[in-house]
């Protein structure tokens, strides 16, 4: 069940590459935080119920809910326009993203830890790398975030992967999630949002040496 | 002591907030200054003690906390010349989450230094990210607001990349049996641990750790952050927050020390720090912001400590040395900034010149820096810088030192002309005497102390300072 979990995650990646609308990004992160939250419950058998439940419920409040609605919100206060104008044709990214999968299997294959479920970093590392993919090949700053976020998605399920033996680390990711996350939306995101509408990252280069 | 600091620390933070009257905010930051040196002193005499369990003063942390003890001081006052003299528009709201972010800065920059979990560390890397965050904002423009989301942005990025190292360091751990992830407990059992994931690690901590230490792979951010924040937190964020990204560096790097994956590290640190003093020279040569030229200048030095660090050595203590005397220099240069930009109101190096006309002892503290901060004699920082040439050359590496010399000649030239042009060039349009502001000599005077005493540490050093430091390259040899 676990596994099965896992790779609709990997799959929501290729879904996420090659869609166009902003809306459906969104969809895809409530999607990817019920994954984590089913994962969550499946994987951390030996944590304790308290602990186990404050990890469950920031899955499922923070990242299913209340960042994707933020979002939402974002995007329709400043009428940013619903394309995602990637740089790229939507072909190309797919077969980046599939690259990044093969390339986080063969990274995995070499490997011999009886101790880690490759499955788990697989779909950690190919996810971490297509975040970042992701903010490199959108021209939207909410993009960035949106890249950012499958980014934290994929460091969840790394951490859920020892997270048995050092809960204490898992409880880490989950403050930065919620640190990282306020910082970057919460502050920010709605600043720029006042200043400039339907922000753009060539409204972000300013900053020059010359 | 270091939990009476932390609790001291937040309720000065909260008072700075809250507060409204200029003279309780005075009086506020003194306190904390005196808080602070408290805890240097204090740790002075606690050499290698474990404290909450979480804190060790050992030599590495006691150096730095000290250099920071010092550049804290100046950093404060010119923080408040800066709010008096070049924003008239100063709310008593924004002076206090000035002042509270530089504390707050200031202090999680200090306690990290002396944590002894890597978890920890982290933790406080995180706070460093905020409180600049609100420094860098500190004029509320657009490009204010820029610098502060690349910085936010990227620096999300890196803490995210560290603490992926960490998940990858506690899967090495995992098959040895290892559950304290303490520095002391990782030394000790350096050996056990599985050099794939160690390999994984390093690279992620590493990557993750070049934000703050202004190293190649995301150097940007930084400096875009100390063009925008008001120079003296440019001065905090070039010399004590790199200082905080080679802690993490160093004793992350401790553990790979004797493993099979030591060299794997090195190699790592060797591109990035030769990539580093490459970057650095290629921009300031064509630069024309001298406050960003400064921040580059920090590029370029923090470059030839990982170099120092990685062929190992001599180079170890000379890497320390280095930080110890880029700590107190570079801040100097950013406290000068602040003057030229009172007298010709832009940092471009198109409409300045004539420097000595106007400010006499800015402008021969600006030439001493110079050279301090390019590592000409008498600099401190030649000596350091010297002997990072020579365990390059004493570990075979010298077709890299040549490359190294060449770059830093490119960069000597580049940092030349435009200080040269800022001293003596006469400008083309004089600027009227009455619009020029009066800048009493005292306001020069702690960067005069600061140069002096980084001569003083590097051509004398003292005994305790030497000891320091030896026993924390004991770390690494």
């Amino acid at each position: 069940m676990i596994d099965i979990l896992l790779i609709l995650l990997s799959i929501s990646l290729l879904y996420m590459s090659i869609s166009n609308r902003l809306a459906s990004y969104l969809q895809i992160l409530v999607l990817q935080g019920l994954i984590l939250f089913g994962t969550t419950y499946l994987t951390l058998t030996e944590v304790n119920t308290l602990n186990l439940l404050l990890i469950m419920l920031e899955t499922l409040v923070f990242k299913a809910i209340a960042v994707p609605w933020f979002m939402n919100y974002v995007i329709k206060k400043n009428k940013i326009t619903r394309e995602a104008e990637p740089y790229l044709p939507n072909f190309i990214s797919l077969l980046i993203v599939t690259l990044i999968i093969v390339f986080a299997i063969i990274l995995a294959s070499f490997m011999n830890n009886e101790h880690l479920d490759k499955t788990f970093f697989v779909v950690a590392i190919s996810t971490i790398f297509t975040g970042l993919y992701l903010i490199v090949s959108r021209k939207k700053i909410i993009t960035h975030v949106i890249g950012y976020i499958v980014i934290e998605n994929g460091v969840m399920v790394l951490s859920l992967a020892v997270g048995n033996e050092m809960p204490m680390l898992v409880n880490l990711g989950v403050m930065l999630d919620i640190f990282a996350s306020v910082l970057i939306l919460g502050i920010f995101f709605n600043k720029i949002g006042d200043v400039i509408k339907d922000p753009d990252v060539d409204l972000l280069s300013n900053l020059k040496d010359n | 002591m270091i939990v009476l600091f932390l609790i001291g620390t937040i309720l000065i933070i909260c008072g700075l907030f809250f507060n409204k009257n200029r003279t309780v905010n005075y009086l506020l930051v003194s306190l904390y200054v005196v808080l602070l040196w408290c805890l240097g002193v204090y740790e002075c005499f606690h050499l290698n003690q474990t404290e909450f369990t979480f804190f060790t003063a050992d030599s590495l942390g006691l150096l730095l906390l000290l250099v920071l003890c010092i550049v804290a001081v100046p950093a404060l006052y010119h923080g408040y010349r800066y709010l008096e003299k070049h924003n008239l528009g100063e709310t008593p709201h924004s002076r206090g989450i000035f002042f509270g972010s530089m504390v707050l800065l200031i202090t999680s920059c200090g306690v990290a230094y002396l944590s002894n979990h890597i978890a920890v560390t982290w933790i406080f890397v995180e706070i460093t990210t905020l409180s600049a965050s609100a420094l860098i904002y500190h004029h509320r423009t657009m490009r204010a607001l820029e610098g502060v989301w690349k910085y936010v942005f990227i620096c999300a990025i890196s803490i995210t990349f560290i603490y992926v190292g960490i998940l990858f360091l506690s899967l090495s751990m995992k098959g040895a049996g290892i559950e304290d992830m303490s520095f002391t407990s990782l030394y000790q059992n350096r050996l056990l641990l599985d050099p794939y994931w160690l390999k994984l690690s390093f690279l992620f901590i590493f990557t993750g750790f070049s934000a703050k230490f202004g190293l190649v792979p995301m150097y940007t951010a930084g400096i875009d952050a100390k063009d925008k924040a008001p120079a003296p937190a440019g001065a905090l964020l070039s010399s004590i927050l790199m200082n905080l990204g080679f802690v993490g560096v160093y004793r992350v790097y401790g553990i790979m020390v004797q493993t099979p994956v030591q060299e794997w590290a090195r190699a790592i640190m060797i591109i990035s720090g030769l990539l580093s003093i490459f970057v650095a020279a290629v921009y300031m040569t064509r630069i024309k912001n001298i406050k960003r030229m400064f921040a580059y200048s920090g590029i370029e030095h923090m470059g030839l400590v990982v170099l120092g660090l990685a062929v190992g050595g001599i180079g170890v203590y000379a890497a320390i040395l280095h930080v110890l005397l880029h700590t107190l220099v570079k801040p100097t240069l950013f406290f000068q900034y602040n003057q030229i930009y009172w007298i010709y109101q832009s940092k471009s190096v198109n409409d300045i010149g004539d420097y000595f006309k106007y400010n006499k002892t800015g402008a021969i503290l600006l030439l001493l820096a110079f050279f301090s901060a390019t590592a000409m004699p008498p600099s401190g920082l030649f000596v350091s810088e010297f002997m990072i040439f020579q365990s390059l050359f004493e570990s075979h590496h010298v077709l890299m030192l040549l490359v190294v010399v060449l770059l830093l000649t490119l960069i000597i030239w580049g940092f030349g002309s435009n200080i040269f042009k800022l001293l003596f060039t006469p400008l083309e349009k004089e600027l009227e005497r009455s619009r020029i502001p009066h800048i009493s000599p005292w306001e020069s005077l702690s960067q005069y102390v600061l140069l002096a005493f980084s001569v003083y540490l590097a051509y004398n050093p003292p005994m305790e300072m030497v000891n320091l430091i030896n026993n924390a390259v004991r770390i690494i040899q």
